[in-house]
């Protein structure tokens, strides 16, 4: 059986759908953050699949993957800093008790 | 390597060492000499926005293109990186005295040293022509604006307000990098240009969706309506100099970009997809931004409501996708940098004075401090467009760029753009009879405001009387976009 480039990209595309489903359903920030992380992972991957296997003379994807892999780190450290913040203030990280300002 | 093309990042290159020099002094300099920081911000912005003009006037008028063609400058490039220098130095003058006060004593200088580095990303962001370019410079612009936003470290609001900004923005963004992914895979390059020329064939589904990722990831940045949730919330929670420069530059860098994007990569698309994803998303933002505007009352919030619908404005000049689309667009940014800087200056004034921010307290405001209120009052005519003031003519010429394009669709578009204006003249009249005819019991005592903020007021009060009027703004502007137009959307 040989691999193709389906077998990597559903896959990814399953993990980005899990990332959407969890970002909205989760109630806990951190478990956003970890959904947040899928949803990037995916783009990485597709990336990564789309260089190999349909453009391999250039390394565009690779490259590009490079960046976000450290731009996710930057935001997920950013991420963390503030839910602290968040967590000293009402000793939780529940989204629910996010209510001061709506509507 | 050519070291040369360096050049042609000459305004980067003067942010950057603008950047270094707030950084060292804030770095090395003793206790006492901290207080001095904002001043000194102030006098390197400014420097940097007079030698941005300088030498857009004695510039090539040509573009210059850079690093294998990732970066492009031309002098459209070069007058929008121009207005928002003016209205970065506007939003540091006017935080003067919130910079310096007790509770910003220890974090004085992260503010001009994050909003130094967010406005190199939206400087990237505009110039690249390259995504790759591109996500770095959004995602630069973004990410530190999140630690702005929290900066205010005893106010809990602030906090939740910054956690709301940065679950969106990194949400939006991977919805946006999503959207990359698949124009990359189908056409196997990041370059605008080669994305352009790859383009022309068959419509697939493939190229819709990732248009429309493409069109959420940035629509985001700009809170166009389906993704605007995020706005209110922060612009409330977020300190009130961080509100004004969130809501006036950071909008118009990702006005123009989102122009650049939909024009350079997506140009061969105009009539068959995003004119009509576009159009959807304007009568949304304009008539939502409206409707809940009316029902606000505290001040923040009713700006971000209302700047949501200035956002449906500016998109005007990009549906209609022509040369006097661009310069009544960056027309538009700057006559909004200069009435809304105006209401923001009028807010952050009475905030500091009294920590009051709701439209109930603003009552009578007339009768103690008049100037205040009639600056603030300039502020909502502008906004709301009366036609001495600037306002109405930015409101004329992007209605008339739009008209120009010449379709059925457009001008119904319009003409809802033209009843949501009058639906937006009442609540922004709402602040104006509070300050002006409303019974008042308790009044905001009258105060001094301080030195710095009179100026910034006499500059956006003065901004918004003259840009209008003066009809040279909009003549060089037209006559620069006229001229680079042909760079701008491959046409020819």
């Amino acid at each position: 059986m040989e691999i193709t480039a389906i077998y990597y990209l559903l896959p990814a595309l399953f993990m980005f759908c899990c990332g959407v489903y969890g970002f909205i359903t989760r109630k806990n920030m951190i478990a956003m953050l970890i959904s947040l992380e899928l949803m990037l992972n995916a783009v990485d991957i597709n990336f990564v699949v789309f260089n190999r296997f349909l453009f391999p003379e250039q390394l565009e994807g690779m490259f590009f993957t490079l960046f976000a892999i450290a731009i996710a780190a930057a935001e997920t450290a950013l991420a963390i800093a503030i839910i602290i913040n968040i967590f000293r203030a009402v000793r939780n990280i529940d989204v629910r008790s996010l209510n001061e300002m709506k509507f | 390597m050519d070291y040369t093309q360096f050049l042609a990042m000459k305004q980067e290159i003067g942010l950057l060492t603008v950047f270094l020099l707030v950084f060292l002094y804030d770095t090395f300099m003793p206790r006492g000499a901290q207080k001095s920081l904002p001043v000194i911000s102030v006098v390197l912005m400014l420097a940097l926005t007079a030698l941005g003009f300088c030498s857009c006037s004695l510039g090539s008028a040509h573009n210059t293109v850079a690093f294998a063609g990732m970066y492009e400058t031309s002098p459209v490039i070069s007058a929008i990186k121009n207005i928002l220098n003016v209205g970065v130095v506007i939003v540091l003058l006017q935080s003067i005295s919130w910079a310096n006060s007790e509770k910003m004593a220890v974090r004085r200088g992260e503010f001009y040293e994050l909003l130094l580095v967010t406005l190199f990303g939206m400087y990237l962001m505009i110039s690249s022509r390259h995504f790759l370019m591109f996500v770095i410079g959004l995602e630069s612009a973004s990410l530190p604006l999140a630690a702005m936003v929290a900066l205010e470290k005893n106010s809990y609001e602030s906090h939740e307000a910054a956690v709301k900004y940065i679950l969106t923005a990194v949400f939006s963004s991977a919805i946006f990098m999503m959207g990359l992914s698949f124009v990359y895979g189908l056409t196997g390059s990041l370059y605008f240009e080669n994305i352009y020329f790859a383009l022309t064939g068959e419509l697939n589904s493939m190229l819709v969706i990732a248009l429309a990722f493409t069109i959420a990831g940035v629509g985001f940045k700009l809170s166009l309506v389906p993704f605007h949730l995020w706005t209110a919330d922060v612009y409330q929670g977020a300190p009130t100099s961080v509100t004004s420069y969130l809501s006036v530059i950071s909008k118009g860098a990702a006005a123009f970009a989102f122009m650049v994007i939909l024009a350079q990569v997506f140009g061969t698309l105009y009539s068959q997809v995003w004119e009509w994803m576009l159009y959807a998303l304007i009568i949304l933002t304009i008539t939502i931004g409206n409707l809940f505007a009316i029902r606000q009352r505290n001040m923040k919030r009713f700006l971000a409501f209302s700047s949501i619908s200035q956002a449906g404005y500016i998109m005007l000049g990009v549906i209609a996708y022509n040369a006097m689309g661009v310069a009544a667009m960056m027309y538009y940014i700057l006559v909004y940098i200069f009435s809304n800087l105006a209401a923001f200056g009028v807010i952050g004034a009475i905030e500091n004075a009294t920590g009051k921010v709701s439209m109930d307290d603003y009552r009578g405001l007339y009768r103690s401090n008049p100037r205040l209120s009639v600056a603030m009052m300039l502020a909502m005519f502008s906004l709301a467009g009366i036609p001495p003031f600037a306002g109405f003519f930015s409101k004329f010429f992007i209605f008339t760029s739009a008209i120009n394009q010449g379709s059925v669709a457009i001008y119904v578009l319009v003409l809802i753009a033209l009843i949501n204006t009058i639906v937006s003249l009442y609540y922004y009249l709402l602040v104006v009879k509070a300050m002006f005819i409303a019974p008042e019991e308790s009044v905001i005592p009258t105060f001094k405001s301080t030195c710095s903020e009179r100026l910034g007021l006499w500059i956006t009060v003065g901004g918004i009387l003259v840009l209008g009027i003066v009809s040279f703004f909009y003549n060089s502007l037209l006559n620069l976009a006229t001229d680079s137009t042909m760079s701008m959307y491959f046409i020819g």
